[in-house]
């Protein structure tokens, strides 16, 4: 019996069943987050840090995303590496931009949502320059790919760099973590005190799954969007390959 | 083995006999620590109080451009094909060369930092310690960098993608690098930072060299 | 030998079996027989035991041109020294510029300079990639008689070429004919 990842593997297939379940994911999507807004939106301030809590609405899912859609690259670029599944590759060019946006969104949220609080738009604690240098591998996870024309080396190196990345990543966290302690020993957007409310909590799930699911969606459709491209580009070079040896026999 | 040390002995001398490269680095270095007063006021407390930091963050600048060569001047005539072709693992390749950088640039950059320390009134007792913990954080310097090097072997333009790709992975060194200072000179933090750049140092150089390989035997098809 | 127009593989399949390239179907295997005994290795190896000259020379313009050798000769497992270098080098009417930096050397020299790693490092299979470019007739005719030597011995070449050398290929593949298509 196959895995499910192996009957996915042929990219006909992979339409067909991403075409369907598409719409689902959306609109459950949709639904999560319009809950969990609603919800968040009801419920009574927090004490200490008044209205401008309900960001945390956007912000620990942004976050959360952030942290997640890495790992959904990494296991990709493994998936690319070893197993050299066909998908593989589509997955993780399609996520990367959809994780730098998440984060951008975290970096923002959590600026806006700590301004109130620190007076400023910024400070160098160990959870927003952590997101902070995960946007940077973000950024190099684009650039390298957008640098090299040859799609198929572009595949295997962004791969490499982002294996390296994830292994690299709790390092650079810890390393962050280790600085903070030694300047700040306070740390902040604590939400609500030790405990979070119930009825902080719920909306905040809410919208966590909510997102997740709304990345998932976005996710598969951005890979129907790259074998569409890819099938484009394999019909252009089928012409250029035709003229080529049309070329040829004629030199014979 | 003997392939293994010729490599290295080769790229040794390559270094001395195209000294260029080594003293443009050195030049770089200098030019960026001396771009420090000259933009934030020559306040002498300040600069002294800084002075570890600038210190190591311009060395890894100056180390991630030289970085960007190491592999491709061999790719351009030809001869990174047949190191390919001897006995000698990839991974092995890497490291020797990724070990010449150290020894040719890294440890001259390390020795030149209290050089340039005078231009930033560092702190007397800083200076063996920042020479220290630099010549124990180089490796990693090198080692990471040489990464990145071979991601962007055919499309090194000027060093700015290899910079994107590699300094966001510099930041472990460079926290380490200043906490172990720090922690050296009683300021602040332990000495356990000391420990982990070693660490990080000695992990970089069994690590990394695999994924360069991998890298280079990709961009060598 | 293979011979075929621009851009109809050679290059490539010469860097598949020489193991820089993994075929996307079927393997590269060697075969290596020595009194009897046939002992057969995967492409990974191949790499080792094979010379590789290709369209670059594989020489530091800032070591002479006796280190470029010594250097390769070290590297590639011959470790014998300074007999074979100065020989290679006479061979291939280098030796008087052995104490030269190769980057002063003309095009063909520095060929001529690459060719001669050859000789330096004894491997079995040779693969040529277009070797004669910027050598004149002479320095052909030198190159063809290292490879005939090296046939003789019981080595292999597979080269690419457009020009005529003096040796007889054993077989020949010709590479990007077109089969006559059934007209539509």
């Amino acid at each position: 019996m196959q895995t499910l990842t192996q009957r996915l593997a042929n990219p006909t297939r992979f339409m067909e069943f991403s075409g369907r379940l598409l719409p689902w994911i959306s609109a459950a999507a949709a639904l999560l987050i319009a809950c969990g807004l609603y919800l968040g939106f009801s419920a009574p301030p927090d004490y200490q840090q008044g209205e401008t809590v309900r960001i945390m609405y956007i912000h620990v899912p942004s976050a959360w995303l952030a942290m997640a859609i890495y790992s959904v690259i990494a296991i990709s670029s493994f998936g690319l590496l070893v197993f050299r599944h066909p998908l593989a590759d589509v997955s993780a060019k399609a996520a990367v931009p959809l994780g730098a946006a998440f984060t951008l969104l975290a970096l923002v949220t959590g600026s806006l949502w700590g301004r109130p609080m620190w007076g400023t738009y910024w400070v160098w604690d160990a959870r927003l320059t952590s997101v902070l240098i995960l946007f940077f591998l973000y950024l190099g996870l684009m650039a390298l790919r957008a640098s090299l024309e040859d799609e198929t080396l572009a595949s295997k190196l962004t791969a490499i760099l982002a294996l390296v990345g994830i292994v690299m990543l709790p390092i650079i966290k810890f390393s962050v973590d280790f600085a903070n302690t030694l300047h700040q020993p306070s740390s902040v957007l604590r939400v609500g005190g030790p405990t979070i409310e119930a009825s902080l909590l719920t909306p905040l799930l809410l919208t966590a799954a909510g997102f997740t699911l709304l990345f998932s969606a976005m996710h598969l459709k951005a890979m129907r969007n790259e074998i569409l491209r890819r099938r484009v580009k394999a019909l252009q070079l089928a012409e250029v390959e035709r003229a080529h040896t049309a070329q040829l026999a004629a030199a014979e | 083995m003997t392939a293994f040390f010729a490599l290295l002995k080769r790229d040794l001398l390559l270094a001395v006999r195209q000294g260029g490269a080594l003293g443009t680095a050195l030049g770089f270095y200098m030019l960026v620590v001396t771009l420090l007063p000259l933009g934030l006021g020559a306040d002498m407390n300040l600069l002294s109080r800084i002075a570890p930091g600038v210190l190591w963050i311009a060395l890894l600048l100056a180390a991630l451009l030289s970085l960007g060569r190491i592999f491709s001047s061999d790719y351009e005539d030809g001869t990174l094909d047949i190191l390919a072709t001897g006995t000698l693992p990839m991974e092995l390749v890497v490291t020797s060369k990724s070990l010449a950088h150290w020894l040719s640039t890294g440890i001259p950059l390390a020795l030149m930092a209290p050089i340039l320390g005078l231009l930033l009134n560092l702190d007397l007792d800083a200076y063996p310690v920042l020479v220290a913990t630099m010549l124990l954080g180089t490796p990693a310097v090198s080692f990471i960098g040489a990464v990145g090097a071979a991601l962007t072997l055919r499309t090194y333009r000027g060093g700015l993608l290899i910079a994107l790709l590699v300094l966001p992975l510099y930041v472990p060194t460079l926290i380490f690098g200043m906490a172990a200072v720090n922690g050296l000179l009683g300021v602040s933090g332990t000495s356990s930072a000391l420990l982990i750049l070693g660490a990080l140092s000695l992990a970089s150089v069994v690590l990394c060299p695999l994924a360069a390989a991998a890298a280079l035997r990709l961009q060598m098809q | 030998m293979l011979i075929g127009p621009n851009g109809s593989g050679k290059s490539t399949l010469l860097r598949t079996l020489a193991g820089y390239i993994r075929p996307a179907e079927g393997h590269v295997r060697w075969c290596r027989q020595t009194a009897g005994e046939k002992e057969i290795s995967e492409s990974s190896e191949v790499s080792e035991v094979c010379h590789f000259v290709g369209h670059l020379d594989g020489i530091k313009t800032h070591l002479t041109a006796f280190e470029n050798l010594q250097f390769w000769s070290e590297y590639l497992g011959a470790g014998d020294g300074g007999a074979d270098i100065e020989a290679a080098l006479e061979r291939f009417s280098l030796d008087a510029l052995a104490t030269i930096p190769a980057g002063y050397l003309s095009a063909g020299q520095k060929r001529r300079l690459g060719l001669a790693r050859l000789l330096v490092a004894p491997r079995p299979i040779w693969l040529l990639d277009e070797p004669t470019v910027s050598l004149d007739a002479a320095s052909t005719d030198v190159l063809a008689g290292v490879i005939n030597e090296h046939l003789k011995g019981g080595g292999i070449t597979v080269a690419a070429t457009h020009i005529p050398m003096h040796i007889e290929p054993l077989a020949t593949l010709r590479l990007g004919v077109v089969a006559p298509e059934a007209t539509a």
